[in-house]
């Protein structure tokens, strides 16, 4: 047994990395999914709206941890493959903001009227012109408050890779709290370095929706 | 490629259903806890005294920015801390509870606030009492406001109670660790798993739709 140390720290720190790690590669894959998601929940065809609007209600129902399990422990079982640790977190929590970000953004898109759309439909431009130079910078204003509010989610659900042994902050933290037999200590500075990191977040994404109340 | 066999899972139907009813009753326990930490805290915020509304609000963000595996953690070892052993289901249940009301204060917090002011001096003027306009003027439009995110938070909760498997609460998440160590079926497992907690928050969902139908039947405006 020894007392909570610098050593500690720097393993909080190194664990933290992995952390904005895991929010970076959850972001670099599961934003442009996510994207694609919304599009296809706004897409003029019925099936694909239905289809991904499935799609979306089910992973929604489904939680977290279970999603990180079933790639990290099932699916190599039943491929008979071995994937590694990081890899495996990485599809799952893709995935999670894949579904989460698709149905932000398609209340963003939504949102911007219809009559918009028409608007540069008469302009002649192609369908995805239309999306990218008239409807998006105003969903994506509309959609911005939510997204930074999920930005936050997604940085303590990375909490849950420590369940499948991935050393990010919280499994650093359960390292410490083994070694020192400190849980309370340990777990308080452990949340305190998740509470520095998200509540600016809150407070920015609080901030961007009042100004967006107040600029319509 | 793996051949599927759900077949050795059968043997474990009832560790399933009795992880399903274990759940079920975590989350019904937290969100009845943490509805009446969230009244409350509503009641501080709204009208309470201002020194009582800096502890609330601390409350209220602290939990937001943290995420519930570590308030977990911390409720499961803050006890014995001062002498007393929790049974992993009732810290879970502390804790998720503690994790709901956070959620739901903010959540009853700006249903109440939607109802505009002018609606609430149009009630003062039928000269009832201040009770009275809040319990027939405020009151009812706000619960309709705040239907839609209680029930959406209480799935979150239903979904976020697997977490308690982490301080071995036996919950559903808890079974499948179980079943999984026993016969090694891990796709079969999670797979069945994520299923079933599909199903309840479907059943969820079809549920509080059809009693928010019922229970909000008057119409919206004129």
């Amino acid at each position: 047994m020894r007392s909570l140390s610098t050593i500690d720290l720097i393993a909080f720190a190194t664990g933290l990395q992995y952390t904005l790690l895991l929010v970076l590669m959850a972001l670099a894959f599961g934003a442009p999914f996510g994207l694609f998601l919304a599009l296809l929940r706004t897409a003029n065809m019925a099936v694909l709206r239905w289809a991904s609007a499935l799609f979306l209600q089910v992973v929604q129902a489904v939680p977290l941890l279970a999603l990180l399990m079933f790639f990290y422990f099932g699916l190599p079982v039943f491929l008979g493959i071995q994937i590694p640790a990081l890899a495996a977190v990485t599809v799952a929590f893709t995935i999670y903001t894949a579904v989460f970000l698709g149905e932000i953004w398609r209340g963003g898109i939504e949102a911007v009227k219809q009559t918009q759309w028409e608007a540069a439909a008469s302009l002649g431009i192609s369908r995805w012109q239309q999306f990218r130079y008239v409807i998006a910078p105003q969903a994506f204003k509309i959609a911005l408050p939510a997204t930074v509010g999920f930005l936050v989610q997604l940085i303590k659900g990375t909490s849950l890779a420590a369940v499948v042994g991935f050393i990010e902050l919280t499994r650093a933290g359960q390292l410490a709290s083994a070694a020192t037999f400190q849980p309370l200590l340990v777990y308080s500075v452990v949340a305190a370095i998740y509470f520095a990191i998200c509540f600016p977040l809150t407070l920015w994404s609080r901030n961007l929706e009042t100004r967006l109340n107040g600029s319509r | 490629m793996g051949n599927l066999n759900f077949r050795p899972l059968w043997r474990y139907e009832d560790a399933f259903i009795e992880g399903i009813l274990n759940t079920l009753w975590l989350t019904v326990i937290a969100a009845g806890i943490g509805l009446i930490i969230a009244i409350a805290c509503a009641a501080i915020l709204r009208s309470g005294p201002k020194l009582l509304r800096y502890p609330v609000l601390g409350y209220i963000e602290l939990i937001r920015n943290t995420p519930p595996i570590i308030q977990i953690f911390i409720v499961f070892f803050v006890f014995p801390g001062f002498g007393i052993r929790l049974p992993p289901f009732t810290a879970a249940s502390i804790a998720l509870a503690l994790y709901f009301g956070a959620y739901a204060a903010e959540i009853i917090r700006s249903g109440l606030d939607s109802i505009p002011r002018s609606q609430v001096e149009a009630g003062h003027c039928l000269g009832i009492s201040g009770f009275q306009v809040f319990m027939h003027v405020v009151l009812p439009p706000a619960l309709r406001n705040i239907y839609p995110s209680i029930t959406s938070q209480f799935v979150l909760l239903l979904l976020g109670t697997s977490i308690a498997s982490q301080i071995s609460a036996e919950e559903l998440f808890h079974t499948a660790g179980v079943v999984e160590s026993r016969t090694f079926r891990s796709f079969e497992i999670y797979a069945l798993i994520a299923g079933i907690y599909v199903c309840l928050v479907m059943a969820f969902r079809v549920f509080f739709a059809a009693l928010g139908r019922l229970a909000f039947r008057w119409p919206t405006r004129r």
